[in-house]
């Protein structure tokens, strides 16, 4: 990272609103949906926020012209991580908020941020994490990709840019070996809790993204049919859903000098060895 | 009865577990395809016709852009094969190939299944295995990534005639990606974090010390694991990881050393057929999901545990 970009770069990072892993989280029986109540921004994101706003710091920061678009989908309640994102360094934020998303899978969702994307116009790089903490499918940064015809780079563990040649150098593993893979860009980059460590809001930042926008727009606004997307547009249907019993606990032994025998025992017992 | 393709980016090797219990579960099907986007050496296609594939595709790769042989192997077997199902391994890299083509050919891709039925409907773990869900296509191919461990390895086909047929495949019409350096990750004569049968992992009560862990990994031919708390203090490598950002796993036994149990570390862990923890508070969380918990000191448990193994087996 030598040289800065002259050019400024527009990046959007998308962030998902997610119930938090801290609590029991249920989906519903009757709808088959996720409560979505208790939502924070997932975890995972604030490396993609991390990662872009660093981006741009090492780029001659927001006074050199660049943006960073915090862009969501979802209710009304989703543009709760938006704001987080601000406070976190973004310069804008962007909700496609639309009642027909409801019910998207992983094919529908990505024709739907695909078309947020190209409705921003001029997308050099779009930041995901490395996977929400909700669905846990990890696939929507790799369908963008495909769909926005953008270099994949994704699952990052560190994360380099060139101004200069405008290219983004990133470390992945994959199989047996860690690659360092190289694109110039448009990219859609994903990047795992390794990339970075996320930084705190601390009060001004916190002030300054309260006079920050989030532009709100809707599926007519982006120029796609309601019905390409949510549960129509899907592939994939989920049939059931049912919480699996919940573990009983076992016996518990208090140490007092024989349990690693006692261990072993119950190995044998159980025909584990 | 529908027809079943099987996808490996790479066989090196024999196949691995995980990849033998794919080809365990496309024996179900009607005509199992397997596709390869490399070589495929003689061994492994010896073990492969120990299978119910009918037929091996192989499209050697050529490649040092990142990701686009292997999508245009994919392309090219799926219309090769005219399956109705694509089985593929739940790793990142799979997952993500599978994905791109759900989008390009108007299919369905579901993650995490642990099976798959003879009318194509999947059964797949959600949030982190707290739920099963039975999900299906409604459109188009249906993708599958299938989590190690679910499906029992069972070769059944006796000397069959394996027919190989070379695939041609598309030059890639996406932006290339250079592979600019590759690093091998350290070899270890540990078996996977995923595919093992046996786990042990430890957390921020080691304090430091993976020894006792590894000790009782390796008299138990297992892998080992950790927690967040133990990777991000730099006690053992990222690939350790299990929990919600990290890996979930699903071995015959999970061995839990000084891991509190909060609900993000249980995730990784619940689908554990057998799950023991070691922890010296009386009160930790873990307990109440093992089905044996011993409340000491791991120093002193796991390495007298590993000596009793190694005695018995001796």
């Amino acid at each position: 990272m030598t040289e800065e970009t002259t050019v400024p770069l527009k990046i959007v990072v998308l962030v998902k609103h997610v119930p938090d892993v801290q609590f029991d989280r249920h989906i519903d029986s009757a709808s088959l949906r996720l409560d979505r109540s208790e939502s924070v921004l997932s975890e995972l994101d604030e490396y993609a926020v991390e990662a872009a706003v660093a981006l741009v710091e090492s780029q001659g920061g927001f006074a050199a012209g660049h943006e960073v678009i915090a862009a969501t989908m979802g209710g009304k309640s989703a543009s709760n991580s938006v704001k987080k994102a601000l406070q976190m360094g973004a310069s804008s934020g962007l909700h496609l908020n639309d009642d027909a998303l409801a019910g998207s899978d992983t094919v529908a969702t990505s024709k739907a941020l695909a078309a947020l994307i190209e409705h921003v116009g001029d997308v050099d790089l779009v930041v995901t994490g490395m996977s929400s903490t909700d669905a846990e499918t990890s696939v929507v940064p790799a369908q963008l990709a495909e769909r926005l015809n953008f270099a994949q780079l994704t699952n990052a563990l560190a994360v380099e840019f060139d101004g200069a040649s405008r290219e983004l150098t990133v470390r992945r593993d994959h199989a047996d070996r860690t690659l360092s893979l190289t694109a110039a860009l448009p990219a859609v980059l994903s990047v795992t809790d390794q990339a970075n460590e996320p930084r705190y809001p601390n009060f001004k930042a916190i002030m300054a993204a309260k006079k920050k926008s989030i532009t709100e727009v809707d599926l007519a606004g982006i120029g796609l049919e309601a019905e390409t997307v949510g549960a129509s547009g899907s592939r994939s249907v989920v049939l059931n859903a049912t919480a699996r019993p919940a573990r009983e606990a076992g016996t518990v032994i208090n140490d007092s000098g024989q349990a690693g025998i006692a261990l072993v025992d119950f190995l044998a017992e159980q025909k584990l060895i | 009865m529908p027809s079943a393709l099987v996808f490996f980016n790479e066989l090196s090797d024999a196949p691995s577990k995980a990849q033998r219990e794919l080809l365990t579960l496309a024996s179900r099907f009607d005509r199992a395809t397997l596709a390869v986007a490399s070589e495929v050496p003689q061994f492994a296609q010896d073990v492969i016709s120990g299978y119910a594939v009918d037929k091996l595709l192989i499209a050697p790769g050529n490649s040092d852009a990142f990701i686009d042989h292997a999508l245009s192997a994919l392309a090219a077997a799926v219309k090769r094969s005219e399956a109705d199902v694509v089985l593929v391994a739940n790793d990142n890299f799979h997952r993500e190939i599978a994905a791109r083509l759900a989008v390009r050919l108007d299919g369905a891709v579901i993650t995490d299944a642990i099976d798959v039925s003879a009318d194509l409907v999947v059964t797949k773990d959600e949030l982190a295995g707290s739920y099963s869900a039975q999900a299906k296509a409604t459109n188009g191919t249906l993708f599958v990534t299938v989590k190690p461990n679910s499906i029992e390895d069972a070769p059944q086909a006796q000397g069959q005639q394996l027919e190989v047929q070379p695939l041609d495949c598309e030059a890639a019409a996406t932006p290339a990606i250079r592979i600019v350096a590759t690093e091998a990750k350290a070899a270890s004569d540990r078996p996977k974090l995923t595919e093992a049968r046996v786990v042990v992992a430890g957390g921020r009560g080691v304090n430091g010390d993976f020894g006792p862990v590894e000790d009782l990994a390796d008299a138990l031919a297992g892998a080992v694991g950790a927690s967040r708390a133990a990777t991000d203090a730099g006690w053992i490598s990222h690939d350790a990881q299990i929990g919600q950002t990290g890996v979930t796993v699903s071995p015959q036994l999970f061995i839990s050393a000084g891991i509190s149990g909060a609900i993000q570390q249980k995730a990784g862990m619940q689908t554990s057929k057998c799950i023991i923890a070691i922890n010296k508070d009386v009160d930790a969380p873990v307990f109440e999901i093992a089905d044996l918990g011993i409340v000491g000191d791991l120093a002193k448990v796991l390495p007298q545990a590993a000596e009793e193994i190694r005695r018995r087996q001796a």
